[in-house]
């Protein structure tokens, strides 16, 4: 027959799609070499000083003794303060903005600041949390005024994914829900969340990452850098896994660099260790509609 | 279904938990009253006689965390029941938490200024000045330089200052090759650029812009000369010793025709001048008579200091001046 004719005819577009198609894998294969890079340079500088001693040991000035005991009780310590305060007020936040509220100038003015909110700086949360939970509160350099800070620095995070996960709940089954007589509060509770929350959780988890590395705001508010006790109440003086890291990064002996990449690798198993429980959460709870 | 209830559940029983205990603590006397976290340690074990007990805190610079680290964790072997925290927000941001009595001890790379005098003062409150070691300043450039041997105080402040004549090497010395000077400098929080802001630059502005890199962390500075036969940079002598085989260090010349050369001999003896200087700690005297635990390891701090700057690639002060400084310490808890 006559193949050839029909080929030519689409030609430009067969180039066209093909061309684009190599853009995106492109694109990806950039962030993914990065990625494999950043992780290579870490497990070859790091495994090395990787042992259970690491993992039990408080800070020390000498490099074979030095550990992040704790930098991981203080970092687990916050984020189990963390995550339910700002998961709560997220979520009601949300809820009210997409559920209740009215759709007028002043619920749009408080949709964009929230969403403005999310990218301020970590640093001035850190002056936030400083002015109010340290000294006006009184709480002084405390765990729960570091996880207080932190819990206002992921809380924009949470809202702005939580108003998506909730607005992606298609309006039928609300209707439907309300058209068998069941009251708002009933919809939300038993038709609406249990949709959102696979939206929810995973937006949660990306704050969660982001509250468990960072270190400019808990400076500001006192995090200690060196200490020799794990928090037993809420008003322990503490420190986080970032902090340690990043003082170890700052020596001028090479080898406290290995030490730090040793530091990394276990940030990095716990956050994947969080995000394995928050995938799991999530695909139990995941309904398609 | 069930399942979500149960996870909201566990979500809610985690908030009371915390409200609960953030009730329970009184958080008012949380942090702004030292005394409750001396008695808070005391909770613990009922005995009484030899060992201490109580909380000791310290922040400040970063350049002293290394050794006040091998000092909190020696002390830790010796005296279990008192808890050391250790934090570094810069020599600055130390004096901001010592001048208002928050913390015991403050770090210092560089004296307490007059406003901070003033602002303790105000506060009723004595800081008395420690000297734990001496930090040489050690200006270096990379080793594929093989023109630049010594420099003179004078060289520098051309090099450095805003308005200063040298923006290339030749600008100098004929002999050297006409290349741009790239400088290298700590950021001007930091304690180690207001010592040499202080004794080269004496507070004029400093060359900013083109060539010229500022860093709060000190390796990147490392990393800049290293790499560049044409870059200048200045940081603490722990920084140069740990990369002696990429980077050369300069002789300074006061003014009288004889460069030394930074090492540990030339800093304790302060022959290398205008730029070794001392690290400090500044004790809170309140804390000092008040709390048996800051008496006790301020004393430690003191007698084992010299270790710690070894340790941390500093330079020990001479043992005499240790002594001094114990006596004094031991006369003003006495008052």
């Amino acid at each position: 027959m006559n193949d050839k004719v029909n080929y030519s005819h689409i030609k430009g577009r067969v180039m066209k799609n093909a061309v684009v198609k190599w853009i995106f894998i492109m694109a990806t294969s950039v962030a993914l070499i990065f990625l494999a890079l950043l992780i290579g340079r870490v497990l070859s500088q790091g495994v090395g000083y990787l042992s259970i001693d690491f993992l039990k040991n408080y800070p020390a000035p000498y490099i074979e003794e030095a550990g992040l005991f704790a930098g991981i009780m203080g970092s687990l310590a916050m984020i189990s303060i963390t995550a339910p305060v700002s998961m709560i007020l997220g979520v009601c936040t949300a809820l009210y903005l997409e559920e209740y509220a009215r759709d007028n100038k002043f619920t749009r003015f408080i949709r964009v600041n929230v969403q403005n909110l999310a990218g301020v700086p970590s640093i001035v949360f850190g002056l936030l949390g400083l002015t109010f939970f340290v000294y006006l509160f009184e709480m002084g350099y405390t765990l729960i005024a570091g996880a207080l800070t932190m819990s206002l620095l992921v809380l924009p995070i949470i809202v702005v994914a939580a108003q998506e996960a909730i607005r992606s709940v298609p309006s039928e089954i609300r209707e439907a829900s309300i058209g068998m007589g069941a009251t708002k509060w009933q919809t939300i509770w038993r038709i609406v969340l249990p949709a959102a929350i696979p939206g929810i959780l995973t937006g949660s988890i990306l704050a969660f990452s982001r509250a468990i590395g960072e270190t400019a705001p808990l400076i500001i508010v006192g995090a200690a850098t060196a200490i020799y006790s794990i928090p037993d109440s809420l008003f322990s003086k503490y420190t986080v896994m970032p902090m340690q890291i990043y003082s170890w990064t700052a020596r001028p002996q090479e080898e406290w660099q290995y030490v730090a990449a040793a530091g990394i690798i276990v940030l990095l198993i716990i956050l994947l260790c969080m995000n394995a429980i928050a995938v799991w959460i999530r695909n139990k709870f995941q309904k398609r509609f | 279904m069930n399942k979500w209830k149960l996870l909201m559940l566990v979500a809610g029983l985690l908030l009371t938990v915390g409200v609960l205990a953030a009730c329970g603590n009184a958080p008012g006397d949380a942090e702004t009253d030292e005394g409750e976290n001396a008695s808070q340690g005391e909770e613990g074990s009922g005995e009484e006689g030899d060992t201490i007990e109580g909380s000791v805190v310290i922040d400040g610079s970063s350049t002293v965390l290394p050794i006040m680290e091998y000092l909190t964790y020696e002390y830790k072997q010796e005296q279990t029941e008192v808890e050391t925290s250790l934090s570094s927000s810069g020599s600055g941001g130390g004096f901001k938490k010592s001048t208002v009595g928050e913390i015991d001890l403050s770090n210092a790379s560089r004296p307490i200024s007059e406003d901070e005098k003033a602002t303790a003062e105000e506060n009723d409150i004595t800081l008395h000045e420690i000297e734990l070691a001496y930090d040489g300043l050690s200006v270096v450039v990379s080793q594929e330089n093989d023109f630049v041997e010594n420099l003179t105080v004078d060289q520098l402040r051309q090099i450095f200052l805003a308005d200063g004549s040298a923006t290339k090497w030749s600008d100098l010395n004929s002999e050297w090759p006409e290349e741009e000077i790239k400088i290298f400098s700590p950021g001007h929080e930091s304690g180690t650029f207001d010592y040499f802001n202080e004794t080269i630059l004496e507070e004029n502005p400093m060359r900013e812009g083109e060539n010229t890199t500022l860093s709060e962390d000190d390796n990147t500075l490392v990393t800049g000369v290293k790499n560049d036969p044409y870059a200048i940079g200045y940081f603490g002598y722990a920084y140069y010793y740990e990369n002696k085989d990429s980077l050369k260090v300069l002789g300074i010349d006061n003014g009288d025709g004889e460069p030394v050369k930074p090492n540990a001999e030339t800093i304790q003896d302060g022959s290398y001048t205008p730029l070794s200087r001392p690290l400090f700690t500044y004790v809170n005297v309140n804390s000092l008579k008040e709390k048996p635990q800051v008496l006790d390891f301020t004393q430690f701090v003191i007698e084992n200091a010299g270790a710690g700057a070894e340790e941390a690639g500093y330079v020990a002060l001479p043992d005499e001046k240790y002594q001094e400084q114990l006596d004094k310490i031991n006369e003003l808890s006495e008052q």
